[in-house]
């Protein structure tokens, strides 16, 4: 009996010691859940959802505060990563039958900028160029398509484009046929 | 298996999974001789004819140019240049359809050929290749535009570097793909071309053996190929058997050393590099004569095609021009396949030019292709996985594409699928399973494109951030020294720290009153000091002031003992 307990207590204190070791050795800086987050967001840092960008959004996502379904740039393809990720349930993103809009990049009409500057303090990845008085430009490879530029400008010189398909970058279509007779037949 | 390869000499066979047979119809251009095509009024000419970067222009629009001119290059490691495929005028650089499966358009340069034929002064033949050394003639293969034109457009010379040594040559003159008979055309009519660029890569790699692999249904190449041997040469004819995809790299290979490239491998890395026969003849070109790739041959090929058969095509021409002046097409042909009926492509429309890769142009019709019926559920048969040369699970990765599960195609080794078609062609539920694959791949790559610039703009956003950050501590920083600079000035006064602002004000204040006290009593002793009129006077003037003075002290006592007096 008394080496039963004995036996019971003594391992009780090694493993008890084996886990406060572990946690210890083993301590984790950070939160790694919002950085798992933040690596699913698109990082357009566009604020759409109405977070100052895709960090702090991340962490409203982690601490429960924020919905799943709040990134427009990601879409759909987001939303179930991020359900995946999470263990929450789906919820459609954005309105009912809403159409994701074509990936976009801004661009200057630049015989109509006035080189006010606004348009370069709003982007949050630095992709326009330009001084006081002098024209902007969009460097169109760093431009995320965030849309932020769009309201600061007083002149409204500035439009989306939607990126140009071209012959490599364009993806093959989901084959059509085969569709409907495959979904009939799975349960 | 053990075949005959060379004058007493055989070789042991290996055999890749699976494989199919496939009626090859080859008989359609095969026996028709080689023609060749007037020039067109224009020839157009994409800048990416070739795997990486495009090339650039090096001629304005107005300009004359000579057949063989380089007209457009890249400093980019892997390109290649283009060259005018005659003399004529640049009439245009412009956006023009192109032999894709999108059916968009690309920048190509637009020739008008003048019909004079003059040539450009052409570099040096290299007569003597054996006495040069093996960057001097990729150098030349460079140059002359030289591309893999079995269909991958690989620049050649990019690949004769392989930077390891090479135990064995391979030269595919395997043509598996049904219908494409140009190669077996080039190995006839052009054998000691042929032979003469694959001496020149053997030189050049320096590889131990040289194998030229030609499937068993094309006896007559095998035999001018052999007649072309010499026996102090380690070259050698291989016969395979015919089995589609004998003439993928990685299945060739197999058959050949029976051994694997590995996944996402280069065949170099086992040791082993293959060129097309229509590769090594170009070189041969490019080498002996100097001559840059203008032209090729091209098989034009189904029941849809008015005169099926193999032409010397000049790169550029538009595919119906082709099509025209081999007579048209006849029976209605429903489509036009650029390349084989396993691997090619629809064509949208005959106005797309002919590229370096064009091997072949197929019009088949209505009873010869008819509509792919309607796919059904999958079975799980397997018959997919059977005939699979890469050994890959066909339906497994056909769940998970349909799934648009990316991540788990990849587990399948979706990258390892050559996209042969054997699947699609013996699937029984007609399930178009390489289309499938084809969108894995694509969307793939797309998302892996979509990863790297969220992780740029990540890093830029960051940046931003940080800079931000630095430039109003800057700012800040900025502000305080000023403050600084204002106050030293004051007296007595050690520089105190931002911090305490509040007791800084305070000492200021005090420092003010200082001042001022000290101003007031300097202005005071000012004051008590001698009138300055009172110099060289004279002794009546003295006696007068002194007069004064006096009254004005016992004024002044007065004044001064009075208060005192009430008290």
């Amino acid at each position: 009996m008394l080496i039963a307990i004995l036996t019971i207590t003594l391992l009780a204190a090694l493993f008890g010691l084996l886990l406060g070791y572990a946690n210890i050795r083993f301590h984790v800086e950070g939160d790694p859940i919002t950085d798992q987050i933040e690596k699913i967001l698109p990082q357009t840092q566009c604020g759409q959802c109405g977070f100052a960008g895709c960090r702090p959004y991340a962490e409203a996502i982690a601490g429960g505060e924020a919905e799943i379904n709040l990134c427009p740039p990601g879409g759909e393809s987001t939303m179930i990563a991020l359900a995946d990720l999470l263990g929450r349930d789906p919820v459609p993103v954005g309105e009912e039958g809403a159409v994701e809009k074509p990936k976009s990049i801004a661009l200057i009409r630049e015989q109509e900028c006035i080189g006010c500057t606004l348009c370069l303090q709003a982007c949050p990845v630095d992709a326009i160029i330009g001084a006081a008085k002098q024209m902007h430009v969009v460097i169109a490879s760093e431009c995320t398509g965030c849309e932020r530029c769009l309201p600061p400008c007083p002149v409204n010189c500035i439009e989306m484009q939607p990126i140009r398909r071209h012959a490599s970058n364009w993806r093959w279509p989901f084959p059509q046929s085969g569709t409907e007779e495959i979904a009939g037949g799975v349960h | 298996m053990y075949v005959e390869s060379k004058k007493g000499k055989t070789r042991e066979l290996w055999r890749f999974h699976g494989g199919l047979h496939v009626p090859d119809h080859k008989e359609l251009s095969l026996h028709k001789p080689l023609r060749n095509i007037a020039l067109p009024k224009r020839l157009v000419l994409p800048f990416q004819q070739h795997i990486g970067a495009p090339a650039q222009a090096l001629v304005k629009v107005g300009e004359r140019v000579l057949k063989g001119q380089m007209i457009a290059d890249s400093p980019a490691p892997v390109t290649a240049p283009l060259h005018a495929p005659t003399s004529g005028q640049v009439v245009e650089i412009a956006e023009h359809l192109i032999p894709h499966p999108s059916g968009l358009t690309d920048l190509c340069i637009v020739i008008e050929p003048d019909g004079q034929e003059e040539w450009a002064t052409l570099p040096e033949p290299i007569q003597d290749f054996r006495a040069a050394d093996p960057d001097t003639l990729r150098r030349r293969i460079r140059e002359s535009g030289i591309v893999g034109m079995g269909g991958a457009t690989f620049p050649s010379a990019v690949k004769l570097n392989p930077g390891k040594p090479i135990k064995t040559l391979i030269i595919n003159g395997a043509e598996c793909e049904p219908y494409i008979t140009c190669d077996d055309r080039l190995m006839q009519d052009f054998t000691d071309k042929v032979m003469n660029g694959v001496r020149i890569l053997q030189h050049m790699l320096q590889s131990e053996e040289c194998l030229i692999a030609i499937e068993d249904n094309k006896p007559e190449a095998i035999h001018a190929m052999f007649q072309a041997l010499r026996d102090d040469e380690n070259i050698e004819v291989v016969r395979i058997p015919t089995l589609y995809p004998s003439g993928g790299e990685k299945q060739l290979i197999h058959i050949l050393t029976g051994r694997e490239v590995p996944t996402s491998g280069l065949p170099a890395q086992i040791g082993v590099i293959c060129h097309n026969v229509a590769t090594a003849a170009a070189i041969a070109d490019a080498v002996l004569e100097g001559r840059p790739l203008i032209s090729r041959l091209v098989t034009l090929t189904g029941e849809g095609m008015q005169e099926p058969g193999n032409y010397q095509v000049p790169i550029g021409i538009l595919a119906h021009e082709l099509i025209e002046q081999a007579g048209g097409y006849r029976n209605q042909p429903r489509q036009l396949i650029m390349g084989g009926p396993m691997m090619g492509f629809d064509l949208t429309t005959d106005e797309v030019p002919i590229t370096k890769g064009a091997n072949c142009l197929l019009c088949p019709s209505e009873a010869e292709m008819p509509e792919p019926e309607p796919a059904r559920a999958c079975i799980r048969c397997g018959r997919c996985a059977d005939v699979c040369p890469a050994r890959l699970l066909p339906q497994q990765m056909y769940w998970y594409s349909r799934a648009k599960d990316l991540e788990k195609t990849q587990d399948y080794n979706l990258f390892d699928c050559i996209e042969c078609g054997c699947c699609s062609h013996v699937c029984p539920s007609h399930i178009p399973l390489v289309q499938y694959f084809r969108y894995a791949k694509t969307e793939s790559w797309a998302a892996e494109q979509e990863r790297r610039e969220s992780e740029r703009a990540k890093r830029r956003h960051e940046f931003r951030v940080a800079r931000l950050e630095r430039l109003e501590a800057e700012r800040k920083a900025k502000l305080r020294q000023k403050k600084e600079a204002l106050n030293k000035p004051a007296p007595k006064k050690k520089p105190a720290p931002a911090e305490t602002s509040a007791t800084d004000a305070k000492d200021a204040k005090q420092a003010a009153i200082e001042a001022a006290m000290k101003r007031a009593a300097e202005k005071k002793a000012q004051q008590a000091q001698q009138p300055r009129n009172t110099e060289n006077l004279t002794p009546s003037q003295q006696r007068q002031i002194d007069a004064v003075e006096q009254r004005r002290k016992a004024a002044e006592s007065k004044s001064q003992d009075q208060p005192e007096q009430p008290s």
